[in-house]
């Protein structure tokens, strides 16, 4: 299989490199890529969307139909994670674990204890117990600026590299973070299931949202120029509008979905214990 | 043998997308384990985006982000040249993958935990054996 | 562009795709695919694709080496080939 393996590899390698003699020299601005609508996009890009980054332009405003289904995309894959591997039976354990905070004493306890909400006694995990005071600290500050600045890529895409799906990431890299330092336990406590579950379909919800509110105002769908009828500015700033609009919904979306992503597949569906 | 050198050298880049294509196709079609598969996967996406990039590079061009846009003495738009900046249309489709390329491995990652759990094991020649011990 | 960074990071990209898929710890491989990807994401921002470098640099050095050390947790470290 290994040599078979190498034979097919190796010839269309071969044939991919007898066709790389074809190819426009390297750096050529006049190659096939650059000549038929890119040219457009760089010199009208400006003039009839007010926004400098032309690749957020293109990406939210001339192919923002193919962004939508990027993020239908990402949303399906949210989905699929959580009924590939979502188990809500109890999972066969050997016991529970629950530490006595002032004294730092571990109790092993061999059915279910009943751990009363006090400040004193918390549940650690049974196979990864950590509980770092430098780590969890430190995360502890840090997380409010990575959030921010999730926050200022999503909404500052339009002038600087960034936009909804690098700061949605980010954010969902600051639930992700949450759940390593403290525990998912903890994390989930702060933005659960049904939240995220609820987030996600909200951010594709708004993107289509906006597209229909375009048609309802006459124009095609996410044709943002027809929102300069219900907001204060000429059309050219609705469509830079229009743009943070979907970017803020893809941010939600793309957030929610790395959290699902990560939470599933820690606990293997169990949502209880996990990295 | 000169002319063949003096084509590696002009387009270097090119072949070296497809060296890290190859890699990912050989880790896909003869890799045991269901992981180091997925690896090989994501090594072939990353080598087709870095042949998108590729041919968006313009010699003597910057990066797609118009300067001077807003302000006072800002550019007027009839000064802005095609050949002054990159092509911004392959960065667009990329980095829209690049993110649907996180879904899919997530998904990926998701299926390959289930079949630890249903086997205990990644390696494909077992999970094989035991398929066939269940019939049986 | 300077070709002599170019050609070292495509050197050591290449270099980390075969450590990548040839090492036998699954771990190793994940931390090995986290460097890989950020290599790629410097070379995209030598040719001058700062958002996919930044996406690049969140989602695949970030996100998914998280993903892939998580399902190493749940599954296994060790690897036959």
């Amino acid at each position: 299989m290994k040599r078979i393996g190498l034979i097919v590899v190796i010839l269309c390698g071969a044939v991919l490199l007898y066709a790389t003699r074809d190819f426009p020299a390297w750096g050529d601005p006049a190659s096939p890529a650059s000549t038929h609508v890119s040219p457009h996009y760089i010199e009208h890009a400006l003039q009839e969307t007010e926004v400098p980054n032309l690749v957020t332009a293109v990406l939210a405003d001339y192919r923002s139909y193919d962004t939508m289904f990027e993020t239908l995309v990402i949303f399906g894959a949210g989905v699929a994670c959580f009924l590939l591997l979502r188990s809500f039976g109890a999972r066969r354990r050997e016991g529970w674990y629950v530490r006595h905070i002032p004294t730092g004493v571990v109790i092993h306890f061999r059915k279910r204890p009943r751990i009363p909400h006090s400040r004193f006694f918390e549940r650690l995990d049974t196979e990864w117990v950590p509980h770092d005071l430098i780590i969890m600290t430190i995360c502890r500050i840090l997380l409010p600026f990575i959030q921010l600045f999730s926050l200022y890529v999503v909404a500052h895409g339009d002038f600087s590299p960034g936009g909804g799906f690098q700061g949605g990431v980010m954010f969902g890299a600051s639930l992700v973070l949450m759940a390593i330092s403290f525990d998912l336990r903890t994390a989930l406590s702060r933005v659960g299931e049904r939240i995220l579950a609820l987030l996600a379909f909200l951010g594709v919800v708004l993107y289509g949202g906006i597209g229909v509110l375009c048609m309802l105002l006459g124009g095609e769908f996410l044709d943002y120029s027809e929102l300069a009828k219900i907001l204060p500015v000429h059309a050219e700033e609705a469509r830079a509008l229009g743009m943070i609009g979907v970017e803020v919904g893809v941010g939600i979306a793309v957030t929610a979905v790395m959290a699902v992503i990560y939470v599933n597949i820690a606990s293997a569906g169990r949502h209880d214990e996990g990295l | 043998m000169e002319q063949l050198l003096q084509e590696i050298v002009a387009k270097y880049n090119y072949w070296l997308y497809i060296i890290l294509m190859m890699i990912g196709l050989y880790a896909i079609i003869s890799k045991n384990n269901l992981i180091k598969k997925l690896v090989g996967m994501n090594i072939f996406q990353t080598a087709i985006i870095l042949f998108f990039i590729s041919i968006s590079y313009k010699e003597q061009a910057t990066i797609p982000i118009i300067r001077n846009a807003h302000g006072p003495g800002h550019v007027s738009p009839e000064a802005i040249q095609a050949t002054a900046y990159m092509n911004p249309l392959p960065h667009v489709l990329m980095l829209t993958a690049i993110v649907v390329s996180v879904a899919t491995f997530g998904v990926a990652l998701a299926i390959a935990v289930k079949v630890y759990g249903e086997y205990e094991t990644l390696e494909e020649d077992e999970i094989r054996t035991r398929i066939r011990e269940k019939i049986k | 562009m300077h070709w002599q960074i170019d050609l070292f990071i495509l050197t050591l990209v290449i270099v980390c795709a075969l450590a990548a898929i040839n090492v036998r710890d699954l771990l190793g491989a994940a931390v090995l695919f986290g460097a890989y990807s950020f290599l790629m994401c410097l070379l995209w921002a030598i040719m001058g694709a700062v958002d996919v470098a930044f996406t690049e640099a969140s989602v695949g050095a970030g996100v998914s080496t998280v993903f892939f050390v998580a399902a190493v947790f749940q599954t296994t470290r060790r690897s036959k080939d």
